[in-house]
């Protein structure tokens, strides 16, 4: 299908990042990418057309019952941004102590130093 | 020769995915038990927002882990950070703008009022406790940014992440023995559905979860600006 495309290439974009950068911050720009591709992707699979949010109002009809979309896929990237998060926020931490001891955000620079 | 093993190692991965990917049908229901939850979540747990009945009804345990998730990254985060940078080599951070000062004097109240009003309305409309904390959290980085030097008390950050944490798991393990045979199984009346005191425990568990949730995301600040003052 078309529409899983543009996660295909988001994907690849954060993929991309993560390989071929050496900048320890584009490596982790680029895991947080594939994170909301990832993300993305499970909302997209979720959706029904002609979808509404699956919110119960009072005198609601009871068809738009049935356009409900999909409230488990939300609530598993409701979980996964928030494990997302915390992820980052260690990599940054790492991120700065590294900055700190090396003087450097360069992978390659930094794996040759040894110890 | 290392570009273009990276692009042989991206189109193999974009194909591969994207083969997999183009026999799913999109925009048709998927998941049979969607539509269990959407058909007897308000029967179940009394929440008309069905995402939050499922986040903090059916799958409470998950959501459990997720804190605990989140916990271990603040604390981890904390860890890391700590004893980096002697004590008395701060930098001088020049004073924020009058502009920031006043609009954060203003602001402050209001986003802790309104991360409060998403976390409470959090069975009714969309958002919950962990929209709610990170709307918190983003009122205590106001301030940080606008008064360099100002913290935030540890005593009280800790008691109420504590707080949070225990009520969670305490009325979990009471819904366990009281109510049912799972999990924060709801035991207390669900209510007349769409209003604010209804869908059980729901109201109090994301209140507890926005509590930490706010306080746990609040110390990820803390720590991440000890490192620029």
């Amino acid at each position: 299908m078309t529409v899983y495309f543009m996660c295909i290439v988001l994907l690849t974009m954060g993929l991309y990042c993560l390989v071929a950068k050496k900048n320890i911050v584009k490596k982790i720009l680029g895991i947080v990418i594939m994170d909301y591709a990832v993300n993305l992707y499970l909302i997209i699979i979720g959706y029904k057309t002609g979808g509404v949010a699956p919110i119960i109002e009072p005198n609601m009809p009871a068809a738009t019952l049935e356009r409900f979309v999909d409230p488990l896929t939300q609530a598993l990237v409701l979980t996964s941004i928030v494990i997302g998060l915390g992820v980052l926020s260690l990599m940054v931490a790492m991120c700065i102590r590294l900055y700190e001891k090396h003087g450097t955000f360069d992978m390659s620079v930094i794996s040759k130093l040894r110890g | 020769m290392r570009s273009i093993a990276i692009i042989i190692l991206l189109a193999i991965v974009a194909v591969g995915i994207g083969v997999a990917l183009m026999a799913i049908p999109f925009g048709v229901a998927k998941t049979q038990v969607g539509d269990h939850y959407t058909e007897s979540g308000i029967g179940d747990t009394g929440a008309s927002n069905i995402v939050t009945s499922v986040v903090v009804g059916y799958r409470a345990f998950d959501t459990l882990g997720e804190i605990t998730i989140l916990f271990v990254a603040a604390m981890g985060l904390g860890a890391v950070l700590a004893g980096g940078r002697k004590l008395g080599q701060r930098r001088d951070v020049e004073p924020a703008s009058l502009i920031l000062r006043t609009g954060c004097r203003f602001l402050f109240p209001l986003l802790l009022l309104f991360g409060a009003y998403i976390f409470i309305h959090g069975h009714l409309t969309p958002g919950g406790g962990f929209q709610g904390g990170a709307v918190i959290a983003s009122a205590f980085l106001l301030v940080y940014l606008s008064c360099p030097g100002r913290r935030v008390s540890k005593v009280w950050s800790q008691t109420t992440e504590s707080l949070g944490a225990l009520t969670f798991v305490v009325l979990g393990l009471v819904g366990l023995t009281v109510g049912g045979h799972y999990y924060l199984s709801s035991f207390m009346p669900h209510g007349v559905v769409n209003e604010l005191f209804s869908a059980g425990i729901i109201p109090v568990i994301y209140v507890a979860i926005g509590l930490k949730v706010g306080s746990d995301l609040t110390g990820i600040i803390d720590g991440m600006m000890e490192e620029t003052i």
